[in-house]
């Protein structure tokens, strides 16, 4: 696994083209994918709206740097406080919220995001979207080729997956898979469960902050359609077939379902069924996503 | 002898029912007390409200100090500590995640935890062949004695057990009310609420019989002769 993961990256590193920015889409969805499954994997609540965290870093980030000349760096920090702020003010009312009710809840900020950036003209320009957004840089450095921005982001998705794993070991991550586990179980033995769903909430809007403002500068575009509700779509996708709740399952799955449809693209009007059919056929047989695959092997050696 | 938990005048109510009516109990230190009555004679919401799950009125005193009121986990941290009604136990967790987490409140005391996590594995030795075991593939007596033994890696001073023996064979039911016995017998004060009177009985000291949200009677488990008498409870 491990392997094949370097053997593309070499290849892709090497040769370029558009495979590069594939896998660029496919890392900042890792960094999405990996904080939102702190929140619906380890800590087992539903959100809907987690595209309307990318889109306010996002357009914070588009904006700050090309109407008054920021630094990407500098506009970005800026839109992850934002995220952190408007997570904190949305998630302290819904998190009292249970299962359907705190997904609609989540919907709906998700499509209120959306309405703003479409409607808010003469700041996002609405439909017509921001383009010209100048890609990361520290200091004098700038990642201007697609290869160097991939390392950038190879770089940052990296840290995201260590960090989310790190959280999940930490005290905190347990008492987030308590939770998850049993609310009342887990109150039962002195966690305040309202406020580790609103922490678990907030890093995960962190995270999808930092996918948001990473993939304007990537791209160097931004419109509503960008963190409209597929994104959801695809990162639930990517969760679900990665491997929910595992350390492994948001990068599989990131990196698994991007890239799946570009190999289905000689099937040209069936490309979609065809992703369709895999997708359904990895559900049925590795239901636990594919993260669950070594485990489900494993388990049945010893049965046979 | 000392009383440690005291309850006077508990009500609570869910909407517009009244579970719990003015219930006025004890428990002194020391003691095993067990809580009987029928289903939905309001056992489990008693314990709720105990922990203050509920909003409620009425007082709940504990050590000489009043139960804080609408948080569970502070109550947790005065050392109110349940093994909820169907046992809770966190499924995709090991066995060891979950005695961890019982010790959630010690936080970083290595040498606590290691005296506690010792004394649980010596109670229940079937935990110690399976820590490295996903608890929701236990039995469902193996996962009753990991939420009794994740309880009291919590560091209990008054452990509240709702309805222990919920779907458990006799003779697992008979084993998990030993060790309950050794526990109180080493001085922990216990609650056990249940519905198969007969059990309990044999191993309280005293027994309150609950009655649509109120307590019917108190009794000394002494002087039940037969089950007849409780049965005339049950059937009111």
């Amino acid at each position: 696994m491990w392997g094949v993961t370097a053997a593309l990256l070499l290849y892709v590193l090497v040769r370029g083209g558009y495979l590069t920015s594939v896998l660029q889409i496919a890392a900042i969805y890792v960094i999405f994918v990996s904080g939102l499954n702190i929140f619906m994997g380890y800590a087992g609540q539903v959100s809907f709206g987690h595209n309307a965290f990318a889109a306010i870093s996002g357009y914070t980030s588009a904006i700050l740097t090309t109407a008054h000349g920021w630094s990407p760096l500098s506009a970005g920090a800026i839109g992850l406080i934002g995220v952190v702020a408007c997570a904190f003010i949305i998630g302290y009312p819904t998190l009292r919220l249970r299962g359907h009710y705190l997904a609609m809840a989540t919907l709906a900020i998700g499509l209120i995001a959306y309405d703003v950036a479409v409607e808010w003209g003469s700041v996002t320009q609405g439909y017509m979207g921001i383009s010209g957004i100048p890609p990361l840089g520290i200091g004098r450095w700038v990642a201007v080729s697609d290869r160097a921005i991939l390392v950038v982001l190879l770089i940052v998705s990296t840290l995201a997956v260590l960090v989310a794993a790190r959280v999940r070991r930490s005290r905190m991550g347990r008492a987030f898979v308590a939770i998850a586990g049993s609310e009342n179980a887990a109150r039962a033995l002195g966690i305040d469960v309202a406020r580790y769903k609103l922490i678990a909430f907030l890093i995960s809007a962190f995270y999808a902050g930092v996918a948001g403002s990473l993939f304007v500068h990537a791209v160097g575009f931004v419109s509503p359609e960008v963190f409209g509700l597929h994104m959801v779509v695809l990162a639930f996708t990517m969760l679900y077939v990665g491997g929910i709740s595992t350390f492994a399952g948001p990068a599989i799955g990131a990196v698994v379902v991007t890239l799946l449809p570009e190999t289905f693209r000689t099937f040209k009007d069936y490309q979609d069924v065809a992703f369709g059919v895999v997708l359904i056929l990895i559900l049925i047989f590795a239901p636990g996503g594919l993260a669950s695959l070594p485990r489900l092997w494993s388990r049945r050696e010893p049965e046979a | 002898m000392a009383r440690l938990l005291e309850v006077q005048g508990l009500s609570a109510r869910y909407g517009y029912v009244e579970a719990l009516r003015l219930v006025d109990l004890h428990v002194n230190d020391g003691e095993l007390v067990a809580i009987l009555g029928p289903n939905g004679a309001g056992k489990s919401t008693l314990m709720r409200a105990l922990l203050g799950v509920l909003p409620t009125s009425g007082r709940v005193r504990f050590a000489g100090l009043d139960v804080p009121r609408g948080n569970p986990a502070e109550a947790a941290a005065c050392g109110l500590i349940l093994v909820p009604e169907g046992r809770g136990i966190f499924g995709p967790m090991s066995v060891a995640e979950n005695l961890e987490l019982g010790a959630y409140l010690l936080k970083h005391d290595r040498a606590e935890f290691a005296r506690r996590i010792e004394r649980v594995l010596s109670l229940f030795p079937r935990l110690k062949e399976r820590l490295s075991q996903v608890a929701g593939s236990l039995s469902g007596g193996e996962q009753q004695m990991l939420a009794i033994g994740r309880a009291l890696m919590a560091g209990p001073k008054i452990l509240l057990l709702d309805e222990p023996s919920l779907g458990l064979a006799p003779r697992i039911i008979a084993e998990i009310l030993e060790k309950l016995g050794e526990l109180n017998r080493e001085g922990l004060p216990i609650v056990l609420v249940e519905q198969k009177a007969p059990l309990a009985l044999k191993l309280a000291r005293r027994a309150y019989l609950m009655s649509l949200g109120s307590i019917a009677a108190e009794i000394d488990p002494r002087t039940v002769k037969s089950h007849d008498e409780l049965a005339h409870f049950y059937l009111d």
